[in-house]
């Protein structure tokens, strides 16, 4: 039913068992930040005795099946086949053979088994990579060992070793058991990277068989006999709490096993889903202030007031800005806003807890298995020791599931009931009483000399609980003498977390808005200006640079080449490049004027992630970005009035749908760079390469988000393209 | 309510060829008789108000969004879920989402197949246009949509 149902204590006896009944190969080896010298690989005689100290593994059975353990949640980001494919490579292993099993929570081996910030792949790489080099070594031993010849003169492929001189040939199944006999090296040879025959080829999303026929792999399809479905209403406005509860008619429904309070939650917990639903309509609750009561009107105006304001956090500040402004030319200046924006994965927050006098055990979607974990060890005052987590495929994050508090909640309920309890929180619950991508606002201001020279270049961001929403080090900083950036954060009872490209996926739109301005005012093309600056930061740096220029502009190129930059005579182009989360990406927009209405008929992208293990994954990553990045952009909006979310359903919130969706060509850049990360970069740039081009169609310069609801776009339906 | 709970009344669903009692009240959505009652999860819930296409299945070949349909309205209608849209996981629409490698996150995808399959069975040949239409009621958070486009268009083609 789930991925994994198989805990630390049965995982241990499920190794000792297959090693000694049936024979083959284990390797168990850790990948974990702690280790930062990389991998530690365990000898399999270590493993046969039964002291595990791994937190990931790779198997070899007598009937050629291989079986690699995926350690990070997948939320789509297909990182439960990329994982694998990179041990398979060097392992020179027959994909068709090998099976992946989602691993269990281990918290005290494994350091990073998260998902977010788009790093597995970066931070593995090299630890999975020795992995399968380690096992591929041990099984060419085991073959030299058979046949008395040197190692060098053999080779491996499709989970074979060859002895080319004699035509000889052994299966790797046929080599395990005498495998796991050999010592494991302390240094292994990784393969040359030009002789990669399976990453970077496209490999199916090795969970299609199951999510294609339905099978219940979701947390949401996590059920247990006897276990309760409990759903909570949480306080409507954020800045309220509980005055009293009544919950005595929601008690009496049918199929309700208990109404209970806790914190400033009311949970109904019952038999069936829907029983659930009707009877928590009929808990009376009355709520009273317990913070700022905030409305987006408020937000609008504190803005004005702090972007006006005269302190603020300094962010980065090379030369004298003040001057540079005093003596220009010529100075741009704008300003940008964004709104508070749900994550809204299509599966909601849920979670299974069953609190036990022995011991907790825990089930479902997250990002963070190990937060989750010490969180709910946290409430319970017991050693997380005591909790086993079992993952299950996520449906969907975005950022959403690296937050416990829907963990806990379940842990807190089943605690009270001392039953086994499945928290499900509905859309509405979900785009009501979330976490959200914070509302944002950004003052740009530009100088320029008088030969378009960009001398001054300032910006101070404003946000609600946004911490410091800029990202000071970004281009162009490092490529303008005198710079100045600033940010204020004003404290909200609205929560707030983590959205997929956390500021960036804002920012970038912002800035990159920003820099078209600045490059019309210079009278330069948009390409050539950013260009220009990549060089200046590359000739004399003004300060630390932090990305990498070469990248930079290696993507700008092959996204304005790609995309014919500048030479479409019935289409207008936007430009917009980012780094953000180690990776590169330009983009090209290409907009139609159609009587007056702009059509975004097609969007090319250039994407330097380093190497792609998995093209079809990779595609897929690429476009699944932009077209998030574009749909928010251009329709989503989330607002409040009275600390509480405005629209709470997918009838007053907008999705992009398919009808909207432009082509997306994606090119990646073949530098043979270690990977960089995927997961988030390409979101970032769309909203400026489409407000650029829309600007160019059009003549209207979208600045605030999201577009269909701006001055600008009054009367023009946005999105259809046939 | 008193008399409710004393009288639930008690119904028999024809899914995938097979009958099925569900003791459920009669406003019960499908959607949670076939979760919560029949043990049937392939039928996702996204929104429950009809605006996310997760819940999609067949009754007699339309596709329906159960998630705001009552169980007391299906009467004696067929009901085909995802896991009874064919034995092995082979029918076109589903052989073309594995080839073209359609799911991220796989949530949306049931619902994704099971609207394209009534579609096809309806109109085999379908226009770019008439898929767009009909594929426009579900949302797919990842961005899968070019994909589905495409998954389309090749199941409609191995329909022949
Ligand atoms: S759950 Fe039925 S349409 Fe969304
Ligand atoms: S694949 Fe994730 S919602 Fe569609």
């Amino acid at each position: 039913m789930i991925m994994s149902s198989i805990t630390n204590t049965s995982r241990r006896n499920f190794l000792k068992m297959s090693a000694t009944i049936s024979g083959g190969l284990f390797l168990g080896f850790n990948v974990s930040d702690a280790d930062a010298a990389g991998l530690s690989i365990l000898d399999p005689a270590e493993v046969l005795e039964g002291d595990i100290v791994f937190n990931s593994y790779l198997s070899i059975t007598p009937d050629g099946i291989i079986t690699i353990s995926s350690p990070n949640p997948e939320v789509g980001q297909n990182i439960k086949t990329s994982f694998p494919m990179i041990v398979a490579e060097e392992l020179d292993a027959d994909w068709a053979t090998v099976r992946i099993v989602q691993a269990p929570l281990d918290n005290k081996r494994f350091e990073r088994q998260l998902t977010g910030g788009s790093g597995a792949i970066p931070h593995s790489w090299e630890r999975l990579r020795k992995a399968g080099a380690t096992a591929r070594h041990l099984l060419v031993e085991a073959a030299a060992k058979r046949w008395g010849v040197p190692t060098s003169s053999l080779t491996t492929e499709k989970s074979k070793v060859f002895h080319k001189e004699t035509g000889r040939s052994l299966t790797y199944a046929e080599l395990a058991t005498e495998a796991s006999a050999i010592p494991v090296p302390a240094e292994v040879r990784l393969k040359d990277k030009s002789s990669f025959s399976l990453i970077g080829t496209a490999v199916r999303n090795i969970d299609n068989p199951d999510i294609i026929s339905g099978k219940p792999i979701f947390g949401l399809d996590f059920y247990r006999e006897g276990m309760l479905i409990a759903m909570i209403q949480r306080p409507v406005s954020f800045g309220m709490k509980i005055k009293s509860v009544d919950s005595a008619a929601a008690k009496a429904m049918p199929g309700i096993v208990d109404v209970v309070q806790f914190k400033n939650n009311v949970a109904v917990v019952g038999k069936s889903t829907w029983q659930v639903l009707k009877a928590r309509k009929m808990v009376k609750i009355e709520y009273e202030p317990d913070g700022a009561i905030e409305s987006s009107a408020d937000h609008d105006r504190i803005f004005k007031e702090l972007l006006d304001k005269g302190e603020a956090t300094q962010r980065r500040k090379d030369g004298d800005v003040e001057a540079a402004f005093k003596n220009a030319a010529r100075i741009v200046r704008s300003e940008y806003q964004c709104p508070f924006l749900p994550h809204n994965p299509m599966e909601p927050m849920n979670f299974f807890a069953h609190v036990r006098p022995d011991g907790v055990e825990l089930v479902g979607p997250t990002q963070t298995p190990d937060l989750a974990r010490n969180e709910a060890a946290k409430l319970l005052g017991i050693s997380p020791e005591k909790i086993t987590l079992n993952l299950t495929r996520l449906g969907g994050g975005f950022g959403r599931r690296l937050k416990a508090d829907y963990v806990v909640e379940a842990v807190e309920v089943s605690n009270i009931l001392k039953a086994p309890v499945k928290v499900i929180w509905t859309r509405e619950d979900d785009m009501g009483g979330g976490s959200y991508r914070p509302a944002v606002r950004y003052r740009f201001e530009a100088s320029l000399d008088a030969q378009g020279n960009l001398t001054g270049y300032r910006l101070r961001g404003v946000g609600i609980n946004a911490g410091n929403c800029t990202r000071e080090d970004n281009f162009p900083s490092g490529a303008v003498d005198n710079l100045l950036i600033e940010s204020v954060e004003h404290k909200s009872p609205i929560t707030i977390g983590p959205w997929r490209a956390p500021i960036t996926n804002f920012l970038a739109f912002a800035e990159q808005s920003f820099l078209d301005e600045v490059a019309e005012a210079a009278k330069q093309d948009p390409v050539a200006f950013r260009l220009k600056l990549l060089d200046r930061a590359k000739t004399s740096p003004v300060g630390a640079i932090k990305y990498d220029i070469d990248r930079m502009k290696g993507v700008i190129k092959l996204a304005a080449e790609k995309s014919g930059w500048g030479t479409k005579k019935n289409l207008s182009q936007g430009f917009s490049v980012y780094f953000s989360h180690r990776s590169y990406v330009a983009q090209v927009a290409e907009v139609e004027n159609r009587k007056g209405k702009p059509v975004i008929q097609k969007i090319h992208a250039a994407v330097d992630c380093g190497i792609v293990i998995n093209k079809s994954g990779a595609e897929q990553q690429v476009r699944g970005g932009i077209v998030d990045g574009m749909g928010h952009a251009m329709f989503s909006n989330l607002t409040f009035k009275q600390g509480a979310a405005e629209q709470l359903n997918f009838n007053a919130y907008r999705l992009i749908r398919l009808k909207e969706v432009p082509e997306i060509d994606v090119h990646f850049v073949d530098n043979g760079i270690d990977p960089t990360g995927l997961g988030e970069p390409a979101l970032p740039p769309t909203g400026a390469a489409i407000a650029n081009a829309i600007y160019k169609a059009t003549g209207k310069r979208l600045r605030n988000q999201p577009f269909v609801l701006q001055e600008e776009l009054k009367g023009v339906k946005l999105g259809d393209r046939l | 309510m008193e008399t409710i709970k004393n009288s639930m009344p008690k119904y028999t669903l024809q899914v995938n060829g097979k009958p099925y009692e569900a003791d459920v009240d009669a406003d019960t959505p499908i959607l949670w008789v076939l979760r919560d009652h029949l043990g049937l999860l392939g039928t996702k819930y996204g929104c429950g108000i009809g605006q996310c296409g997760a819940c999609t299945i067949h009754l007699n070949g339309n596709a329906l969004r159960s998630c705001n349909v009552p169980v007391s309205a299906v009467g004696a209608g067929k009901i085909t879920t995802i896991e009874g849209l064919s034995a092995n996981a082979d029918h076109p629409v589903q052989a073309a989402w594995q080839e073209v490698d359609v799911p991220q996150c796989g949530y949306c995808q049931a619902g994704q197949i099971m609207t394209a399959a009534a579609l096809l069975a309806r109109n085999p040949k379908p226009t770019v246009a008439q898929i767009e239409d009909a594929m426009q009621p579900n949302l797919c958070r990842c961005g899968t949509y070019h994909r589905i486009r495409e998954a389309v268009v090749l199941a409609s083609n191995k329909m022949k």
